[in-house]
């Protein structure tokens, strides 16, 4: 098909059209190579950089990066168990290696709990504690951020921008400050995650909400009912599945943000996966990448069972606003 | 409304009035469950424990140093003399001599030299005697204060403590000329002034009066004022002036802080040659001054000067920003580019083999679940700290992550699209390629925008796990407690980029899938 096909066959205004339409896809083609260019050429860039600001540079350490996984081979299959359930090693020669048993937390003289049991415990309770944390101030800042329920511009703007401060603020700083006036351990971890929790939180909060039917509220609003009265009884009864379902995506998030946190001082069990690494304690990483695994499978199960109990089988934006 | 209305209104709408037993006490049950839980946690993690051994006097002064610096000057007594110092790389530069800082000049006798003299003088005859002697003719130039505790000094002998009065009648006076009075301001009508044996603060209207017996004691005259305090008698006096400041008096020094809102040194640090100099004559020296260094312009220079600021590191804080920007922004794009086909394999409706839909389904769940702090640590491992780590760790983490999502939208096309272009004959890639992938090209595009911005919070934090960038950075200016201005620095910068990229991420995201 020629241009002169296309003047035999179409009217003037056919012709028109038809111009404008290759015009139009000759653009949008300009665009998208326009664009691919641009990203290779950012990613060519960016690959550069990074492996010139690396450490080790990617093709010298790639003949030796299997090394590395060699090395997390244990002695045998069965350390792997022993070190998740602290039994004692064959190999036991007093080193930190082999020294299960040591780290065992006695709950009765006999009955105890396997370290890293208990550290993964300390971990799902910083995530629980400081989503119940967030659940309860983005609960309370969501309804001042939301245009349909506050009406002073300023108040929004202002809960608005402090939830964003809260979300973007580095976890670490807000880890590292805490770890500085308080002492190395969970206290520091919870406050961080918490902190940005509340914003995360609230910024989806203050979205179910803006979605919200308003008629019940003009129900109220005509009774006489006042500002807490209308949120409390016709707000918050439509949003809390929604609510309580983006609190559970966020407590899978939390898990994994407790774990690493944990592994910058804050406890748990990111902080015994950091030091196990580092000290090439094979048997006792894999029991903890296995247990950490484990969890996180069983808490996102979970997690997705109790959602689809609560709001059914909506489609849930994964991970948004992690 | 009378009562039978009522009464039929009741019966009426027995689901609103009258609810099962459960449904009622629910959300108490709720509640009392939670705050059980988390009584249960603050008794597990010992928070009020934790909470009451922080150490909050020091967290004042941390949060201050976010924005604001001290200078730290010495104050020493040497006897007749007091000397000024700073420690080494103090704000000021190198002779720092700031206006808030006064000193008096007189004529004495450096210490040093004058025992020597003492102990020549004494060669000949008795040491007693030359101290009698030295004894007698004292009063000369010590402050009224001094005068009584000087004489009692001397009066118990130990030459060894003499505070420079063995006056040196017989011998030759070696006076030179040293500081004896220092007055600090610290603002308002917050002061201290020193002198020899007695040191003078005035805050908030009270005045304190310490005197010093060098080497010995610090005392106060009258009672300590409330923001004053010494934890034993004689021992060293801390004064608080809140922000302004504090000093310390012991009996050898006074240590003075005073503080001062900015980031100190933020262009040039004090060795710069432009170190100092206002802003109009920096720009006039750049553009057409005279070199400062011949073998390169003065542009280059001051650029230079400020790349390497030894108190900022502009060049390091920005080289490493960019690492952690590259780290979120090529993870990303490889998560995408590798997920993009897998996802395909994975969806049920694209690839009609269950075996290979499951395969990839429990590999994309296998690489979200182990988290990205395990590939991290890893990654780390095997490639050494910096960028590349982190690139192969949200690789990894998002390859999973775009794979189950664009596995999920690849479910949920329409399929009229792909049988029309099947209908009219066409080849399996080109039904994908004009059936498909129109319809999720958006969704997959907004997600991975989407991500591309929460990673650059990610890359932050893997960073200090030794992934490098900006987080490894951060983490170490936090570990030595002195930094907080860098800090406060960094999480600005970090700050910025996380908003402009949300900013350009949802601005794409609207274009592509239109205002939601």
């Amino acid at each position: 098909m020629t241009a002169t096909t296309h003047t035999t066959l179409l009217s003037e205004a056919g012709h028109a059209v038809e111009r404008h339409w290759r015009e139009l896809a000759g653009r949008r083609r300009l665009y998208t190579i326009g664009g691919l260019l641009f990203l290779m050429l950012a990613m060519g860039g960016s690959l550069w950089f990074a492996n010139e600001s690396n450490a080790g540079k990617f093709f010298d350490r790639l003949p030796y990066f299997f090394d590395f996984v060699g090395q997390l081979v244990p002695r045998d299959g069965w350390e792997i168990w022993r070190a998740l359930f602290d039994l004692p090693s064959p190999y036991d020669d007093g080193s930190l290696k082999y020294n299960y048993p040591a780290g065992r937390i006695y709950l009765t003289e006999t009955l105890y709990l396997p370290e890293y049991f208990y550290k993964m415990l300390e971990t799902i309770n910083i995530a629980l504690v400081a989503t119940l944390i967030g659940f309860g101030c983005g609960f309370v800042l969501c309804f001042l951020a939301a245009s349909n329920i506050t009406t002073r511009r300023w108040l929004r703007f202002f809960v608005r921008r402090f939830m964003e401060i809260l979300r973007a603020f580095p976890e670490i700083v807000i880890a590292g400050f805490f770890l500085a006036v308080l002492t190395i351990g969970a206290v520091p971890a919870i406050i961080a995650v918490s902190i940005h929790t509340i914003g995360a939180l609230g910024k989806m909060f203050f979205e179910v909400v803006e979605n919200a039917d308003m008629k019940a509220e003009e129900g109220l609003r005509a009774a006489g009912a006042n500002w807490v009265e209308r949120v409390w009884f016709s707000i918050v009864p439509q949003v809390m599945p929604n609510f309580l379902s983006y609190a559970l995506l966020r407590l899978e998030i939390n898990v994994r943000a407790s774990t690493i946190i944990g592994a910058v001082g804050g406890g748990g069990i990111g902080e015994a996966l950091r030091l196990s690494i580092s000290r090439t304690h094979e048997a006792k990483t894999l029991a903890i990448i296995l247990l950490l695994f484990c969890t996180i499978v069983a808490v996102d199960q979970l997690s997705a069972w109790l959602r689809a109990r609560i709001v059914g089988k909506q489609a849930f934006e994964f991970g948004r606003g992690a | 409304m009378t009562e039978a209305e009522e009464t039929a209104l009741i019966a009426r709408h027995t689901a609103v009035f009258e609810r099962p037993l459960l449904e009622r006490i629910r959300a108490g049950l709720i509640f009392a469950g939670v705050s059980l839980y988390l009584v249960f946690a603050w008794w597990l993690f010992g928070i009020g424990q934790v909470l009451s051994d922080g150490r909050w006097d020091i967290a004042g002064a941390y949060l201050a140093d976010w924005v604001s610096y001290e200078v730290r000057p010495d104050v020493d007594f040497q006897g007749e003399a007091l000397e000024v110092s700073f420690p080494r790389f103090s704000p000021l530069g190198e002779n720092p001599d700031p206006d808030w800082l006064v000193t008096q000049k007189a004529m004495v006798e450096s210490r040093a030299e004058t025992q020597a003299d003492v102990a020549g003088a004494a060669g000949g005859s008795t040491s007693d005697a030359g101290f009698l002697g030295a004894l007698s003719a004292e009063p000369a130039p010590a402050p009224a204060g001094d005068a009584g505790f000087l004489g009692s000094l001397s009066g118990s002998a130990a030459s060894s403590s003499s505070t420079g009065t063995a006056e040196p009648a017989a011998t030759a006076p070696a006076r030179s000329e040293a500081v004896v009075a220092a007055d600090i301001s610290f603002g308002g009508d917050t002061s201290v002034s020193i002198v020899p044996g007695l040191v003078t603060v005035t805050h908030a209207g009270e005045t304190l009066l310490l005197d010093i017996v060098e080497d010995k004691s610090v005392t106060a005259r009258g009672d300590l004022p409330e923001w004053a305090s010494q934890r034993a008698p004689g021992a060293k006096v801390i004064a608080r002036f809140g922000f302004a400041g504090r000093a310390e008096i012991e009996d050898d020094e006074v240590k003075l802080r005073r503080r001062f809102l900015g980031w100190e040194n933020f262009v040039f640090d004090t060795r710069s040659p432009f170190w100092g100099l206002p802003a109009s004559q920096v720009i006039g020296l750049i553009v057409w001054g005279e070199r400062i260094q011949p073998e390169r312009s003065n542009f280059a220079l001051a650029f230079e000067n400020v790349w390497n600021n030894a108190d900022w590191q502009h060049g390091d804080v920005w080289t490493k920003l960019l690492q952690t920007i590259v780290m979120a922004f090529a993870g990303t794009v490889l998560a995408s580019m590798l997920a993009f086909p897998l996802a395909f394999a994975a969806a049920r409706n694209i690839t009609p083999n269950r075996f290979v839909n499951q395969l990839m389904k429990r590999f994309f769940d296998f690489l979200r679940s182990v988290d990205m702090l395990i590939w991290a640590l890893f990654f780390t491992r095997a490639f050494g700290p910096g960028p590349l780590a982190g690139i192969s760790a949200i690789f990894f983490t998002d390859t999973g992550t775009f794979g189950k999502l664009y596995g999920e939208a690849l479910e949920n096309i329409d399929d009229k699209q792909r049988e029309g272009v099947r209908s009219v004959g066409a080849a399996p890639a080109s039904v994908q390629r004009f059936g498909v992938v129109p319809q999720v090209l958006p969704v997959f595009l907004s997600q991975s925008l989407y991500f591309w911005e929460s990673n650059t919070r990610s890359a932050t934090i893997i960073g200090a796990v030794g992934a490098g960038g900006i987080g490894l950075k951060l983490w170490e200016a936090m570990r030595t407690n002195q930094d907080w201005e860098n800090v406060a620095y960094m999480v600005i910068l970090i700050l910025i980029v996380v908003f402009v990229f949300d900013a350009i991420s949802s601005a794409l995201r609207h274009r592509l899938i239109g205002m939601r």
